[in-house]
Order: structure tokens, then sequence, then C-alpha cells
């Protein structure tokens, strides 16, 4: 036992299945990670098996095959549905019961930093003059035509880091860092799988990645 | 003689400036990085690397050390991590030097078409419709007509865009050429490669500078 267990401030929870036994059914899920690296693997399992009904899943890359099952699945937000294993998601796609809304990579971060830090949206050159324009309102500032990009907020979000102490406060490790800082910032409930965690106190606070304040709950999977 | 792949990249690399920061697409563009490694420039991955390095060495490979092509790669000294928010910024804030990018489709006047065939649903565009629309220099890496034979080098892109006029010069195996208000203008050719080659497989107006 030490100063931060059972702690009002101490965010560890046992297991990944007891860290999203209450997502929802329609939840919005942001989930880190690019490719591989930083993609909490331990979260998505959980998450099948609770097999929640109507997601969205907010993810750069889109390996989510697993939850094409019947209502699962509804909309994909992401830049890159290709991967090694989105052979179901895009027969989803391509068979019309999962919406795809595809969006630049830049532009998905700016929207999902804007959720987190209480601004209606960003301005970006990002895809001026091109497809990706559409459904979007445009802006002239000095010269330069600019898209507006909502915001995008999850009532989850799932990422994994590399050290996390009780307070929840993260460090990353390496290329692995990407999405998962700003998706941290912008759910109502951030949930962070981590290989160790560690007592409050023991992880210096200049090399903290994200701060304790915006998760909710940390997993040590080990 | 056409250039092979590895010509393409030579001259690519032989045109990158010592200082630079720059960034290399998916596919052909990435061949240029072996050239690059012990140079005075960094490579930036949009995932939050500046500072790639070589492949590794088998056995060493480390699964949150990737390109963005998710293969494997070191980091060189000097090297950075960043989140995905700093990565990008770096690329619309005007801090990358060179994006390198290949082709579907490029036009005279600077359109890059190169993430979706048309006629086809979904596509992948990742991070290169910032890397477009963001970075100082544009240059594209690419054969220049498809498997078969039809012209990349265009008057219009007719592929969905990627960005819009900002491509200023294009790679290819027949040689280097700058793209110069709708006309592509020749800086180089591969070794016997003639004027009229290069006319008869760009499907826009090729111009010829003035010999020195």
């Amino acid at each position: 036992m030490t100063a931060s267990t059972g702690s009002a401030l101490d965010k560890v929870v046992a297991s990944v299945d007891e860290a999203v036994a209450d997502i929802e059914d329609g939840a919005t899920i942001l989930v880190g990670g690019f490719g591989g690296s930083g993609f909490p693997t331990a979260l998505r399992e959980a998450l099948i098996r609770r097999r929640p009904r109507r997601i969205t899943i907010v993810c750069n890359n889109a390996d989510f095959g697993g939850f094409v099952y019947d209502e699962g699945l509804v909309r994909m937000v992401c830049s890159y549905p290709v991967g090694a294993t989105s052979k179901p998601l895009l027969e989803a796609i391509e068979a019309g019961t999962v919406e795809l809304q595809l969006t630049p990579q830049g532009t998905l971060a700016e929207r999902i930093r804007a959720g987190g830090a209480g601004l209606g949206g960003v301005l970006t050159p990002t895809g001026v003059g091109t497809d990706f324009e559409a459904g979007h309102d445009t802006v002239e500032l000095d010269g330069q035509r600019y898209l507006i990009a909502r915001a995008l907020r999850g009532d989850v979000a799932l990422v994994r880091a590399h050290v996390a102490d009780r307070y929840g406060n993260l460090v990353m490790r390496h290329a692995a860092r990407n999405f998962g800082p700003l998706m941290a910032m912008a759910a109502t409930v951030t949930i962070a799988q981590a290989a160790r965690v560690v007592d409050a106190g023991e992880i210096d606070p200049d090399h903290v990645h994200v701060p304790g304040a915006f998760v909710d709950r940390v997993v040590e999977i080990g | 003689m056409a250039w092979t792949q590895e010509e393409i990249a030579d001259a690519v690399a032989a045109d990158i400036e010592d200082g630079w920061i720059l960034n290399l697409g998916v596919g052909m563009p990435t061949e240029v990085g072996a050239r690059l490694f012990d140079r005075a420039v960094l490579v930036h991955s949009e995932n939050g690397i500046l500072g790639v390095g070589a492949p590794p060495a088998p056995g060493e490979e480390d699964p949150d050390i990737i390109d963005p092509g998710k293969n494997p790669v070191t980091i060189v000294p000097g090297a950075a991590f960043m989140d995905s928010l700093t990565s990008f910024s770096l690329i619309r804030g005007g801090h990358l030097d060179l994006a390198v990018m290949g082709a579907f489709q490029v036009s005279a006047s600077g359109d890059l078409a190169n993430w979706r065939l048309p006629n086809r649903r979904g596509g992948a565009i990742g991070g290169a419709a910032d890397l477009a629309a963001g970075s100082r220099r544009v240059w594209v890496m690419t054969t220049h007509t498809t498997k078969d034979g039809a012209p990349k080098l265009v008057r219009e892109c007719t592929y969905p865009l990627t960005a819009r006029g900002v491509v200023t010069r294009v790679y290819t195996e027949l040689g280097t050429f700058d793209v110069a208000e709708g006309v592509f203008r020749v800086v180089r050719l591969a070794p016997g490669v003639t004027p009229d080659d290069v006319r008869r497989c760009t499907d826009a107006d090729v111009e010829i500078a003035v010999p020195r």
C-alpha cells in the first residue's frame, strides 16, 4: 500500500474488461495508434468482448474488422482505412453498413485537439480545392482560403501508454505517442492501458506526455 | 536509356540541399531515403519522428519506430519523437522544406492526384493532403506513364485531387521536369531520351529550356 493507492485520485482499475464495462451503445470511441504503434490492443479486445452496438470509431488507421458484427460498428472516422486486418471493414463500407468519414490525417488530429481544447473547430488549408471540401464551409482570411473543420469529441478514448502512474499521468514510448495525447484530451472518459503502472511521484514531471487530468482510468497490461 | 528507379532516386537525392527537413511518401519516394541517411538532412515521418534512419538489422526492429508505410526504421542521432499534432504542425506550419510524393497524375499547373483512383469507393488519404498543402516544396517521383501506358503528366487531372497547384517538380524515368505555369519544362533528360520521347507519353505541353 502506497500513498497514492486508494486515494480519491487513484485511477487504477483491475482489468481491461472492468475499464470498458460501462461503454454504452451508440458511443463515439476515440482510439489511439498509428498502425500497431500506440494501438491499445488489450482495450480493443475487451471492447469487442463487450460488443457495444451502433458505435462510431475514430482512429487514424482502421484495422477494425472485429467490430463488424450485427449492429456493431456503424461509422468509421479515419484517414487510412486500409490495413492488415481491414478486409471485413472495407467490405462493410462497400456494402453500406458502415459509413466511412475519410479525413486527412492532420485535419483529424486538429479536430480532436479542438474537441479537447474547448474550440468549435479549426481552419485548415488542407483539402482546399479538392473533394475534401465536400460538406465543409470555407472562409477566406488574408487572401488564403480555409476549410472549417469541426471539433470532434468522443464519449470514450482508448489509448496506450508505456508507463502510467496511479494519478493517470502517462508516458508514451517513441513514435507510439501519435494520437494518444490529443485523444486523451477529447473524451468524456479516457482509458489508458499501460505496460507498467507506478505510484504517483515515480514519473519525472518533466517527462509526462499526458497529464493525469485528461485520464480517467488506468489498466496495467504487463 | 531511361533511368532505373534507383537512378530516379539518385536524381532526387542530388537536388536535395543539406540542411533541409523533408518527408518521403510511401512507395517510390522511400527509395530516396537510403541516399540521405549519412547527409546533413533530417527525414520526417508523419507518425511522429524527425530524424528517420536506415532500416534496422534483422532482429533489431522496434514496433514503435516505424515509417509512414509502417515498415520498421531506425532513428539518427539528434532525432526527436512527437505526437501527431506536433507532427502535422511541422508539416502545415511551413517547417518542412520538401515532401517527395508519388502520383497517379500530376498536372502542368501543379495539381496532384495520388490517393484514390476514379470510380472506386473508399481510398486512403493518410497524411498526403496535409503534406501536399503544407510543405514548402512538393516534388513528385513517379513512373512517366501507368502500367497501361497512359500519361501521368497531364494538362488537367481527372483523378480526385490531393491538393491544387502545389507540385513544382517531377522526376520520372525520362528525366526531371519543372512545373511551369501550364507546361512541363525539361530540367534534364535521362541519357538517350529525346524531347519527342517525352512528348509522346505526356498529355501536356513539354518545353525545352534554351541551351546555355
